[in-house]
């Protein structure tokens, strides 16, 4: 898979690969026999063999901000073994498409295995579309959510999608996996309302920040910050598309020893509710480590609420407690980006990566003020 | 895993799918049909309130409803002179839901009779044991005709011949919708079918739902009937006979309506005989005096008059039925009674409400009642998933609906049914229960409003 590496706020550069699209990413990696990256902190720059070159576009760009590049290139060097044989930086998990490709059709079964899913419907929506309200000053009845453009990154199935444009917004699903995506276009052509509002892609973030950038005024990742590999690409592109105060909703899994014992060991081993193998207990995210990467992004954080599974009714509840599943709610600031804000952007990486050492709680608390 | 053992297991909704008719069928073609979102299957008080409701609903106002009647339109522009023979009661809670859609107005405005009390008795009416209800405020006496808002498509003479399911288990490409092939052989889909079209309900069985029921021996007559003078007529009067409730509703000053349940010989007799015989068979049945032990006086009297040691009760001036002079030409009619629960009110993509899930005695007046209860819960249920962005024929807010009203009709049917029984015996034991038992109903008053509360919800 192709995508960005640190998009700097600056936005100075950007990498695309123009195609079909997603669908032949695997034909298109036995095509690359060598990559070379010069990576510094704000620019890639990536050969393809030539006899790709006329099915694959590439754009090569260089960074102007060279003023960090000697800090940089020890950074490159140091993964540039690495990388010397991986095709791509990205926040996509292959293990994860893997995983997602097996239950790709039972996305709609509503008593089987994405029931949980099916039932926190009650909680996220009215979650978004309450806190979208709040927006809008006068909705219109029966389409309350009208005029609204929304992207739901990891749509799965469209399990969160199809309801959003129920409610009257233009929703963009995307979804590394195509088989997902296949069932979910499969899903909601019955439906000629939904067909019209609904639009899915096969393709990760990264693929979409440059041509979306700042076009939506909400967007979802719900479930789906506990399968990225890099959290904060991710959060910054999330940024990134999202138009001046508009908001990102996020529903994720704290990472906890609670969460250790009920989310991984009772669901998936034990009671069966998870598939196994969905959730790595390492890839949770904590309210505290997400708030700070979205605080470092210009993200304001408004709200950050629990959420309950109750197994034997099937159904979820809000929970002052966020030591399990967790809700979060953050509007981006309403300030144009200028170039100032790509040293807000080298601040952030080093706040996170003293984030990352400890989750000191009186950060915590400062962020939060 | 618990979870799925718990809850509303599709696999076994699927098992029982033993409709006659195909349940599982991949529709390939006619993908142009209309969608509908909501399809009332049934035209009638209950179906027509219910496409109403879901009209006037807030947010359901881009949602498409359909509404099929195999009846002719009726237009009504001025009222006729007679009294129509459909009476029901409607309970304070049903003009509630009617209000709020402005049914209830209309139905003000053309023909409604409010009434205060409702004096039941058993004994002949020398003795003192009269027992009254402060009960519903108004009855209407006539099925009227809904002014639908224009948000509801009304098709006249429709009716359905098949219902097609959608698969339980989704499948690539098979729709997802109900299908619904009418007589004259067009085809829409739904995401959500309401079956609201009687106690013999097709969409019953096309559902294959089960359904509890079993047949009293008794026909109830109905008439309209001229008092013999003009009176407020504000009370409504029904006395417990052996052969079954006899009941007189007030509908103006000199009219009332008449709910005679009976043997269906009797019944019969009384429709086919002379309008002077059936008028003197309705007086007597209201005065006499016959037929009573002075073994269950004597008891009832000494439970009143411990009662009243206890509770000093007012004496409140005696009120007598009103005597009938004449009835109406042409508006004896009789129809058999049951008793019907559906052992399912939803399944995936259906509800019932009204008589399709329930049908009750009229001892109670309940029956239309039940109906406009299912309703008011369907309905908000409804609203609040379409305010959610949900499949309006999700599973979750239907159980949600079955589970609250089959608690209230359950309750209600058999206290209904136990009470037409306790009534039909001449048994000298149940006979001592009975009277004993209405009296203290009578006499502790916070349990009589419970149970008038419950009644009238």
């Amino acid at each position: 898979m192709w995508g960005g590496g640190k998009l700097g706020s600056s936005g100075g550069w950007f990498l695309r690969v123009l195609g079909p699209g997603g669908r032949n990413t695997k034909a298109v990696r036995h095509l690359i026999s060598s990559v070379v990256y010069v990576k510094n902190q704000l620019s890639w720059i990536l050969q393809i063999k030539p006899g790709v070159f006329n099915e694959y576009r590439t754009m090569w760009f260089k960074s102007y901000r060279t003023t960090f590049s000697c800090l940089n290139r020890i950074k490159s060097f140091r993964y540039r073994w690495a990388r010397l044989y991986s095709t791509s930086q990205t926040t996509v998990d292959s293990g994860e498409v893997k995983t997602f490709l097996a239950l790709a059709h039972k996305w709609w079964d509503e008593q089987g295995i994405y029931a949980p899913l099916h039932s926190m419907n009650d909680l996220r929506v009215p979650f978004i579309r309450d806190n979208l309200l709040k927006t809008i000053p006068n909705h219109q009845p029966g389409k309350p959510l009208f005029g609204m453009k929304i992207l739901d990154v990891g749509c799965g199935g469209g399990l969160l999608t199809e309801p959003l444009g129920r409610l009257g917004a233009s929703v963009i699903g995307i979804d590394p996996v195509d088989e997902n995506i296949k069932t979910a276009q499969c899903h909601k052509s019955f439906d000629p309302v939904l067909d019209k509002r609904i639009e899915y892609r096969v393709c990760s973030l990264e693929e979409i920040v440059e041509e979306t950038a700042e076009t939506f005024d909400a967007v979802v990742a719900s479930e789906v910050v506990e399968h990225v590999i890099d959290l904060e690409t991710f959060l910054q592109c999330c940024c990134q598309v999202l138009k001046p105060s508009g908001s990102l909703f996020i529903t994720t899994i704290n990472k906890t020893q609670l969460s250790y014992a009920l989310g991984i060991v009772f669901s998936e081993q034990i009671a069966g509710i998870v598939p196994k193998g969905t959730h790595t207990w390492e890839k949770f995210v904590s309210p505290e480590t997400l708030e700070s990467i979205l605080e470092s992004n210009g993200l304001s954080v408004q709200t950050v609420v629990g959420m309950l599974y109750n197994p034997f009714s099937g159904y979820w509840h809000w929970s002052e407690n966020t030591s399990l599943n967790y809700a979060a709610h953050a509007v981006k600031s309403g300030v144009q980006e200028h170039p100032m804000s790509a040293e807000f952007a080298f601040k952030g990486e080093t706040e996170e990566l003293q984030a990352n050492a400890c989750t000191n709680p009186a950060v915590h608390e400062e962020l939060k003020k | 895993m618990a979870a799925r053992l718990v809850s509303r297991c599709g696999a076994v909704g699927a098992a029982t799918y033993s409709s006659p008719l195909v349940s599982c069928r991949r529709w390939s073609g006619a993908s142009t049909d209309t969608v509908y979102d909501v399809v009332v299957s049934g035209g009638g008080l209950v179906g027509a309130a219910m496409a109403c409701a879901l009209g006037y609903d807030i947010h359901f106002h881009d949602k498409k409803i359909l509404l099929l009647e195999a009846g002719p339109k009726k237009v009504l522009e001025k009222l006729s002179e007679t009294y129509s023979n459909r009476v029901s009661s409607i309970s304070p809670g049903s003009a509630t839901l009617l209000s709020s859609f402005g049914a209830w107005d209309h139905i003000c405005n053309m023909r409604y009779r409010a009434f205060r009390r409702m004096q039941v008795y058993r004994s002949p009416l020398s003795s003192n044991k009269v027992h009254s209800l402060t009960k519903w405020e108004e009855a209407f006496p006539e099925s009227s005709n809904f002014i639908f808002s224009y948000r509801v498509t009304v098709l006249y003479r429709s009716k359905a011949i098949r219902y097609t399911w959608p698969c339980p288990f989704p499948m690539a490409d098979s729709s997802p919708w109900v299908h619904i092939t009418l007589g004259d052989g067009s085809t829409f889909q739904t995401k959500l079918l309401i079956g609201a079209d009687g106690h013999n309900s097709g969409v019953r069985q096309a559902a294959g739902i089960q359904n509890v029921s079993w047949n009293y021996d008794q026909s109830a007559v109905v008439a309209t009937l001229h008092l013999s003078e003009a009176t407020e007529n504000n009370v409504a009067w029904q006395r417990f006979l052996p052969s079954g409730p006899i009941a007189l509703l007030p509908l103006s000053d000199t009219l009332s309506s008449l709910v005679w349940s009976t043997s269906h010989e009797h019944a019969a007799q009384l429709v086919s005989m002379d309008e002077e015989k059936f008028v003197d068979a309705v007086n007597s049945a209201f005065w006499s005096d016959a037929d009573h032990t002075d073994f269950i006086d004597t008891a009832g009297a000494m439970l009143q008059y411990a009662v009243g040691l206890l509770k000093p009760t007012k004496v409140s001036a005696r009120q007598l039925p009103p005597s009938v002079a004449r009835v109406d030409a042409k508006s004896r009619v009789l129809f058999p009674l049951g008793l019907g629960h559906a052992a399912e009110y939803v399944r995936p993509r259906v509800a019932l409400i009204g008589d399709a899930a329930h049908r009750v005695h009229p001892l109670a007046g309940q029956g239309v009642n039940m109906g406009f209860g299912d309703i008011s819960s369907l309905a908000h249920h409804l609203s609040t998933a379409a305010f959610n962005g949900k499949d309006l024929g999700s599973m979750s807010h239907l159980t949600g609906y079955e589970t609250e009203r089959q608690r209230h009709n359950t309750a209600l049917l058999a206290a209904t049914d136990l009470l037409k029984r306790l009534y039909s015996t001449s048994a000298a034991p149940l006979v001592l229960l009975r009277t004993w038992g209405l009296q203290a109903t009578n006499a502790v008053s916070p349990l009589k409003e419970q149970i008038m509360a419950f009644a009238s919800k």
